[in-house]
């Protein structure tokens, strides 16, 4: 078991008032709050080690590169890859499906060819595909989900053909709280050679996991969902196609020879990061790795999906409540409205009562389109909310309903 | 009453209320209040982009003064284009446009909102800034 008090010690802004309430911070899987381990880390690394990485041979460039190569190893670590050739720092979950997406349109995205995504899909992982497809007149197929949230996943063999490509799916949906069968989609798609990419930004922060045990050949998620800093992130991919595909963008850094009329390339991991890379947001991706280690990644997830469920326990008693997904366990978030109240307009008012939760479309409009409904509101926990927080929580909407029915 | 009188109105009528949920209480209540947008009024023309709920704002010119409708499918935002309406309605479009709203921001509508709250807000004053435009006369 986890000690919250002492968790909530490590977090100084958790003790902040808002508007004269204490601070109940529910949005955590827009971002969550940071350590002090992780800021103290970072401000540690610019006071004593900073200095641009793979650059000079002094003394201060050695001592940064090798806390920016360190936490590449912990980050291998952290997901169980084979190699540090598998791991790219980019900024974030974003940046690595765009780094993907332009690599993949550069090399093997061809005239009809396929990419499959799912209908539950946050924007960033529609967009760039639907991009990418529109450019090199590729199609876009996408898996439906029925309305408890549940991915169609026998829909999905008659949708690979010769044609498909690649499936790109979330692990946890940002909306529902869904936590996918990916193993299962990831078997049927490798029978018929098809590489998979896991957008984990949502379960990262709340499962332990494996690219070895999932099987995935991509997988991406950002720092600042895992108590990390904003601006890093991670592309994971299988070394024989990282290897295979191009840069997608190019610059210092990633160069082995230039002239005028040619270059070639850095091996990898170098290879994806042309520029001066986030290399302070590595060691604070570092640092939260660390502090999720010491208290235990198995207890800490134990923990939210006890707290979650009573999250989901406590919504269900509500009149008037709907519960978009309701019948899978939850992992990190839930989503609902309450029959005649505008989401907004009950986040607007809890906001008052110091309660952070976000309302509107959470960049997932298709899911919004789904259910016919224009937004919800969705909590989010991290591992340092209570079930006192769900409580008041539960008192902010009761609250906001005797304002507005 | 000219436009800064009744801004100040309202700034009196809300001073005595007693923290935000009593605010918001009393704005929903204006915002019920603000006569229903007929249904052809809410055209994708007249919705505001940039707010998290919907919100419709047309304008027609009577006697040389501004008439607003608006209508939105939230009551808060409701209640504050209702403030808005409030002071701006049947006014001349220039006296509108020249005019500082500054209402909001004493009431703490403004300062107390959020980035993307604010860029609703900010799209209202702009959305009636044009409509005053397309009615004034040079």
């Amino acid at each position: 078991m986890i000690d919250v008090k002492n968790i909530r010690n490590d977090f100084p802004i958790l003790s902040k008032k808002v508007y004269g309430h204490p601070l109940v911070y529910l949005d955590n899987a827009a971002t969550t709050q940071k350590p002090r381990y992780v800021s103290e880390k970072v401000k540690d690394f610019y006071i004593n080690s900073n200095s641009n990485i793979h650059r000079g041979v002094h003394y201060l460039s050695e001592k940064a590169s090798m806390a920016y190569e360190d936490a590449r190893v912990t980050v291998k670590n952290f997901i169980n890859a084979a190699s540090l050739r598998e791991i790219i720092f980019t900024a974030g979950t974003t940046a690595a499906i765009n780094l993907l997406a332009d690599s993949l349109g550069r090399s093997f995205i061809k005239e009809n060819d396929e990419i499959i995504i799912t209908e539950m899909e946050h924007h960033s992982n529609i967009e760039p595909w639907r991009v990418l497809c529109s450019r090199n007149n590729a199609s876009l197929k996408v898996i439906p989900f029925d309305d408890q949230g549940k991915l169609l996943i026998e829909k999905i063999p008659s949708m690979i053909n010769d044609k498909t490509k690649l499936i790109a799916l979330c692990h946890v949906s940002n909306v529902l709280g869904v936590i996918n069968p990916v193993k299962e989609i990831i078997q049927t798609a490798h029978r018929a050679g098809v590489p998979v990419l896991l957008d984990a930004a949502q379960s990262v922060p709340h499962l332990p996991v494996d690219v070895h045990d999932l099987g995935c050949d991509f997988l991406v998620f950002s720092g600042h969902k895992m108590y990390a800093e904003t601006g890093i992130g991670i592309l994971y991919g299988k070394e024989k196609y990282l290897d295979m595909l191009p840069p997608a963008q190019t610059g210092g850094g990633m160069i082995d020879y230039l002239d005028f009329t040619g270059s070639t390339y850095a091996d990898l991991p170098l290879k994806f990061e042309a520029g001066t890379p986030n290399y302070a947001g590595a060691v604070s991706l570092a640092a939260a790795i660390d502090y999720l280690h010491n208290i235990g990644v198995e207890s800490i997830a134990r923990y939210e999906q006890d707290l979650i469920c009573y999250a989901v326990d406590r919504l269900n008693e509500e009149e008037n409540i709907i519960i978009y997904g309701n019948t899978f366990p939850h992992c990190g978030s839930v989503s609902f409205n309450f029959e005649g109240v505008h989401p907004y307009d009950a986040a607007a008012i809890m906001d008052k009562m110091g309660i952070a939760i976000r309302s509107g479309t959470h960049c997932a409009q298709p899911v919004m389109a789904h259910f016919g409904v224009k937004g919800t509101m969705r909590l989010s926990v991290a591992l340092y909310n209570t079930r006192e927080e769900i409580d008041l929580l539960i008192e902010g909407t009761r609250k906001a309903k005797s304002l507005l029915l | 009453m000219n436009i800064n009188d009744k801004q100040d109105r309202l700034i009196k009528e809300f001073a005595p209320l007693n923290g935000w949920i009593a605010k918001y209480e009393y704005l929903i209540n204006i915002g019920q209040q603000l006569p229903k947008m007929e249904d052809k009024y809410k055209t994708a023309e007249n919705q505001i982009n940039g707010c998290q709920s919907q919100l419709w704002v047309a304008a027609e010119l009577r006697d040389g003064k501004l008439m607003f409708q608006a209508d939105s499918n939230a009551k808060i935002t409701r209640g504050i284009i209702a403030i808005v309406l409030n002071v701006i309605n049947n006014h001349p479009p220039e006296d509108i446009y020249t005019s500082k709203l500054y209402f909001l921001d004493n009431i703490g509508f403004k300062t107390n909102l959020s980035p993307t709250r604010l860029n609703g807000l900010n799209s209202i004053i702009k959305r009636i800034n044009k409509l005053c435009l397309i009615h004034m006369q040079l």
